[in-house]
């Protein structure tokens, strides 16, 4: 009995130390697991970096083709003609085009979308229509191409008789009603972060509602609304099959939303159609358009960056 | 005489701030049906031009140049497929990587470039993705056209998603636990292992669930990477009747996914065929939308269960 009891006293005091091998084991173990939960967290840099990395490293032949200043000055367009010219003005007109008309419906429905929402109505009503409302982000982007080019352009083309069947304004419309829940969501979620006894210091003075929306809500919540607005942005800049499908695939440099038009990454996806030899000046250029939508991303994502970082010293 | 003009004065400006609040709310609510009916009316065509179109033959058969004949069987094996791949390899990378910057990360700048850098791939286009997948997937590494270079893109596409609503999900389960686990002498994977990830299952099925219903609709990255072929047989099966019995070749194989099939169909000047592409997009919405059902009862079902 006193034997098996000093044998449990020593075994607690070797398991104390430690230098014990299970205590080593351990270790090593939540090294190891560490270790890799590190590398999954860093391999999204290398989705980076290989994506920045391609789309360098293919551009760089292009533009040894290709005087850089008549690229971004050419006002045409035609890499697959036996006589290409590369000028990217036509594809940045109908990329800003068609976001200009998303915006135009996206951020004021967006905006009184999300006052209505975190203003308006009561939490229980909120928490039935946010995910009714997002469901319009997560329908399938060639489900809304089918619908812009079958079922708008015809109505629009009861307005506007002489609309061509594909054009800028159905595919614009239907993009900016699928980007409205990027918009409302995040600002909404930015304006009830704004602290109540805002709000109530505002009812205090007699401010209506729409007052206190506007005048004490919208700005104190400035920073995040900015965000919202810049995610959109992002999403109308890149979407793709919406404006491949209903925007007709001819670049034209044209402000004539009527017209069809073509957008950097419709044209992306008109080359993926055919079959581009490898190495050749035509699969070059969509690595080339690839790296001119980012850099056009970025920057506006770099001037989200710096309002929200300005409105916010503002707001401290 | 002055007091009281004051007060119709202050009366006149309550009654006028009434009428506008009650404008904003009529603009609130035109607005929100504006969303709601366009995503009905969305829906509703869809089903009247499509529904008639979808039967087992239809299921059954590949694709055709006769649009009565055409089916979308390669079609939904395709994505079946693709789905399957993308998971592997989103699904553990993206939880791990949420699991990390959640709890292990020190503050440095290594962790703050991780973050920064997330925040930066959710917003860059999806196009661009196929970009990358074409030039290092299909050229660099030789991985071809196929269902594995499909899978390995809508994975990386996804991961940001996956990491995202693990954070918050791993987040929201209270420091008093993981204090108490330790109190008692679990290692931080054994914490992790034991306590964090069952509480935080739900949190993380939703983020999984919405990454994938993403995943299964999205077709540039994959026309870029050049799928957009006339796939008229299946890959080869995962199980065989000789030994190993199971095999991979699928995974090599090229294909076609539900949402290029639509795409095809919808780009050809025949309305026969925009008959089918109809039937393929109802098929499409309607198993986005299942799986954002699900992932919205999940969210709904775990926060109402668990009360910190």
């Amino acid at each position: 009995m006193a034997f098996r009891k000093k044998t449990k006293v020593q075994q607690t005091l070797r398991f104390t130390s430690a230098n014990h091998p299970v205590r080593r084991m351990r270790r090593i173990r939540e090294g190891l697991i560490e270790t890799f939960l590190f590398l999954c967290a860093a391999s999204s840099v290398l989705v980076t970096m290989g994506i920045v990395g391609i789309l360098v490293k293919e551009s760089i032949p292009f533009f040894e083709h290709v005087n850089f200043w008549d690229f971004i000055t050419g006002t045409e367009w035609t890499p697959l003609f036996s006589e290409p010219k590369f000028g990217i003005l036509p594809l940045i007109s109908g990329t800003f085009l068609t976001t200009t008309i998303a915006l135009l419906v996206a951020i004021p429905l967006g905006t009184v979308i999300a006052v209505f929402l975190s203003e308006y109505i009561g939490p229980q009503k909120r928490e039935v229509i946010k995910p009714i409302l997002e469901l319009l982000a997560a329908v399938p982007t060639v489900v809304y191409g089918y619908f812009a080019l079958l079922f708008v352009s015809p109505l629009l083309q009861k307005i506007f008789p002489t609309m061509s069947g594909f054009n800028v304004l159905s595919a614009g419309l239907v993009i900016g009603v699928m980007i409205i829940p990027y918009v409302s969501s995040l600002a909404e979620d930015a304006m009830r972060s704004v602290p109540g006894y805002l709000r109530e210091g505002s009812y205090a003075l007699g401010a209506s509602r729409l007052q206190t929306a506007f005048r004490v809500v919208i700005p104190a919540a400035f920073s995040g609304i900015t965000s919202a607005y810049i995610l959109g942005i992002s999403r109308a800049l890149g979407e793709t099959m919406v404006v491949a499908i209903a925007a007709g695939m001819q670049p034209n440099l044209t402000w004539n939303p009527l017209e069809p038009s073509e957008t950097i990454t419709a044209f992306i996806v008109q080359v993926s159609l055919g079959d581009l030899p490898h190495g050749s000046i035509g699969y070059q250029s969509i690595y080339v358009a690839g790296l001119t939508l980012l850099v056009i991303t970025l920057g506006f994502n770099t001037i989200g960056f710096w309002l929200r970082h300005k409105f916010r010293e503002v707001a401290a | 005489m002055k007091r009281s003009a004051e007060l119709a004065l202050d009366s006149k400006n309550v009654s006028q701030k009434k009428i506008f609040d009650f404008l904003f709310t009529m603009l609130g609510l035109l607005s929100l049906m504006f969303a709601l009916i366009t995503l009905l009316a969305l829906i509703l065509d869809l089903a009247t031009t499509g529904f008639a179109r979808i039967d087992s033959a239809f299921m059954t058969s590949f694709p055709s140049r006769f649009p009565e004949k055409a089916g979308i069987l390669s079609a939904w094996v395709g994505s079946i497929a693709v789905m399957m791949t993308t998971a592997c390899c989103a699904i553990p990378i993206g939880i791990a990587a949420g699991i990390y910057l959640e709890e292990y990360a020190p503050k440095n700048w290594v962790t703050a470039l991780i973050e920064l850098n997330i925040i930066n791939l959710a917003g860059i286009p999806s196009i661009t993705f196929g970009l990358m997948a074409l030039g290092i997937f299909v050229y660099e590494l030789k991985l071809g056209q196929s269902v594995l270079t499909a899978g390995l893109t809508l994975g990386l596409l996804v991961l940001p998603i996956i990491i995202v609503t693990t954070r918050e999900a791993v987040r929201s389960v209270p420091s008093t636990l993981r204090e108490a686990a330790y109190a008692l002498g679990a290692s931080k994977w054994q914490m992790i292992q034991h306590h964090l990830l069952p509480y935080s299952t739900g949190g993380i099925l939703t983020g999984v669930i919405i990454s994938l219903s993403r995943a299964i609709g999205e077709t540039a990255p994959l026309i870029t990477i050049g799928a957009l072929t006339f796939i008229a047989f299946l890959p080869t099966s995962p199980v065989s009747s000789d030994f190993p019995y199971l095999s991979f070749q699928w995974l090599q194989d090229p294909f076609t996914v539900l949402p290029i099939q639509m795409f095809n169909w919808v780009s050809r000047p025949q309305s026969e065929f925009h008959v089918n592409a109809a039937a393929t997009g109802l098929i499409l919405l309607m198993m986005t939308l299942v799986m954002n059902g699900i992932a919205i009862y999940i969210r709904y079902r775990f926060r109402k269960k668990i009360k910190w």
